[in-house]
């Protein structure tokens, strides 16, 4: 056995996180990309800035400051113990807050490119032809931006996978909870175990590989995606 | 007339306003004709919901669509009408059949009058349901593109220039079909074109705009007519008259075609027609000479008893239009300033106009 059971937990902690983070990421990136390709508000630049503000932000940054909010002093963190939740923070609830964050461009972008990109006639003629919005939504929108959502799909959960400066700020090295194969690997490196990082850090590489050449090999055929 | 449309719509944009009352006939083809940018598009855009006058009031029949007054807006997908785009715009995620039901199933079946078998055989479009839309030619698209407004039994069919998009073969391909559109359904249609041709051919009615502003609304043959407008300077100026087939002479292969309301014929080569079936020709007016008797032996079929009522100078200045009355019918004759001052042409005047040739529209 070369993958330890601890390495097997990260993994499985990996997946969980980001197929977690990949679904409410396309449930509440859907409507932000929407809007963002349909509005002409002044309030589109700023938006559509802070929606890509994790792309050139150090992860830390973004660590801190979920840190600072979600922590026993913040603003949310102060809401959840009035709750009777405790903190987010060092929680598997807080990984995802910080992920869904931290992954957002990935998801959003995609989807605003697939919207922008089918334009305002076909929703023009389904609203001649009767169509509600929703209706509309589900049958024309959906249908059409399907490789968007793909692709905004594949890239979200291939960039969560890949976080690490996020998570080690904001849950720590908690084996199970937070414990995730990134941070896995980084201790395994502390602890001189090359072998066992050779492992993990193999199986990354060869996973981000085979997800971005099948995104890649499918682009010739997708539109909305450039 | 009993008008049973009525548009009264204002907006405006930086650069372009619309301030247009129609008062429209709720039946048969209406065109709005100009040229671009006169604004026939946007009020066809605002008659569906999909732009929003500021002002406006809509009303097709008994309902009402829009009154800014009482804040009342019905959402595009509310009103009962057909839209027919310049550029088909077929659901490409669909197939042809499911295009095409796109519309009809969200129809209740209690208000369907339109069904699939009927829309698919008047636009020929039988053969096509299984295809998808990026496998057929321009024409078949907007074919179907028609079809599929009709099917949601719309109480108005607004179609934005469905010809403009397709070259002169496609556009000879649709053009009976919108013909047997006309004839076969009850449907009113408001037309938008920039081609008199097409207007000429189909409209019973015609609205001219330009710059936002309608410069006249009547119906065809008349409003065709008129000297006070920029259509008559053109060089395809002309009348469009609804004759009645009168006779058949298989042997000449010529047509008789009563002109409305006189006893006044006119004969054009044709196939056979039956007795009592209505035909529209344009008369251009280049095409319409002047003589003052009638009398002469001469290789030109058609000479008509007119009386002159006006005239007007044409786009140049060696030519003068005149109008005529035949009848009742209205005419243009184009003729030079010279023949004018020859003949000695004045309002009242009793002359014959000689018709050089008489273009079926179908």
């Amino acid at each position: 056995m070369t993958l330890s059971s601890a390495d097997f937990s990260a993994i499985w902690l990996t997946l969980k996180l980001a197929s977690l983070t990949t679904a409410i990421l396309l449930v509440i990136g859907t409507p932000i990309a929407l809007w963002l390709s349909r509005t002409r508000s002044w309030l589109r630049g700023p938006i559509g800035a802070i929606v890509a503000l994790p792309l050139v932000l150090p992860p830390t940054v973004i660590g801190f400051y979920l840190l600072m909010t979600l922590g026993p002093n913040g603003v949310i963190g102060q809401f959840t113990q009035a709750l009777g939740l405790g903190t987010l923070t060092f929680s598997f609830a807080g990984l995802v807050i910080g992920s869904v964050i931290y992954s957002m461009p990935f998801v959003v972008q995609p989807l605003q490119n697939a919207f922008s990109a089918i334009g305002p006639r076909p929703l023009e003629v389904a609203a001649t032809l009767r169509a509600n919005p929703w209706d509309t939504f589900f049958n024309v929108i959906l249908p059409l931006a399907k490789p968007g959502f793909i692709t905004a799909a594949i890239l979200g959960f291939a960039h969560t996978v890949g976080e690490f400066g996020v998570v080690l700020m904001i849950g720590g090295n908690i084996p199970d909870r937070t414990r995730v194969v990134s941070v896995q690997i980084y201790d395994h490196v502390e602890a001189m175990e090359y072998a066992q990082a050779h492992w993990l850090a193999g199986a990354m590489l060869v996973f981000s590989f085979l997800v971005l050449l099948a995104l890649y090999s499918s682009r010739k055929t997708e539109a909305g995606w450039s | 007339m009993t008008s049973t449309i009525h548009a009264r719509l204002k907006l405006s944009y930086p650069d372009f306003s619309l301030d247009v009352d129609l008062h429209l006939p709720g039946r048969g083809v209406t065109a709005l004709y100009g040229h671009s940018g006169s604004g026939k598009t946007t009020c066809l855009r605002c008659i569906a919901g999909l732009e929003k006058a500021e002002q406006g009031f809509i009303q097709i029949n008994d309902e009402v669509w829009q009154d800014s007054d009482k804040k009342l807006f019905v959402a595009p997908h509310k009103r009962a009408l057909g839209y027919v785009f310049q550029e088909a715009s077929l659901f490409p995620h669909l197939s042809v059949l499911a295009n095409l039901e796109f519309g009809l199933r969200r129809i209740p079946r209690e208000q369907r009058r339109v069904d699939m078998a009927h829309a698919t055989e008047l636009l020929g479009i039988s053969h096509l349901l299984d295809r998808h839309p990026q496998h057929l030619s321009g024409g078949e698209r907007q074919r179907v593109g028609i079809a599929r407004a009709l099917l949601t039994s719309p109480k108005l069919l607004l179609m934005d220039e469905p010809l403009a998009a397709l070259d002169s073969q496609r556009k000879s391909e649709i053009l009976p079909y919108l013909e047997r559109l006309h004839d076969e359904l009850e449907i009113p249609v408001l037309y938008v074109s920039h081609s008199q041709d097409e207007v000429a051919r189909l409209a019973d009615h015609i609205v001219l705009l330009s710059y936002g502003k309608a410069l006249a609304s009547g119906p065809i043959g008349e409003t065709l007519a008129r000297l006070d407008l920029p259509l008559a300077l053109g060089d395809d100026a002309g009348v469009v008259i609804e004759g009645q087939v009168t006779d058949y002479d298989a042997h000449y292969q010529l047509l008789t075609l009563q002109l409305p309301h006189s006893q006044l014929n006119v004969r054009v080569a044709h196939s056979p027609m039956a007795v009592g079936k209505l035909l529209r020709v344009k008369v251009q007016a280049r095409d319409v000479s002047l003589s003052l008797q009638g009398g002469e032996l001469s290789s030109i079929l058609n000479r008509l008893p007119v009386t002159m009522t006006s005239e007007i100078s044409a786009d140049n200045a060696a030519h003068v239009l005149v109008r005529l009355d035949a009848c009742g019918t209205p005419l243009l004759a184009r003729i030079t300033r010279y023949s004018r001052d020859h003949l000695q042409l004045h309002p009242g005047q009793q002359l014959w106009a000689q018709i050089k040739a008489v273009a079926v529209l179908a």
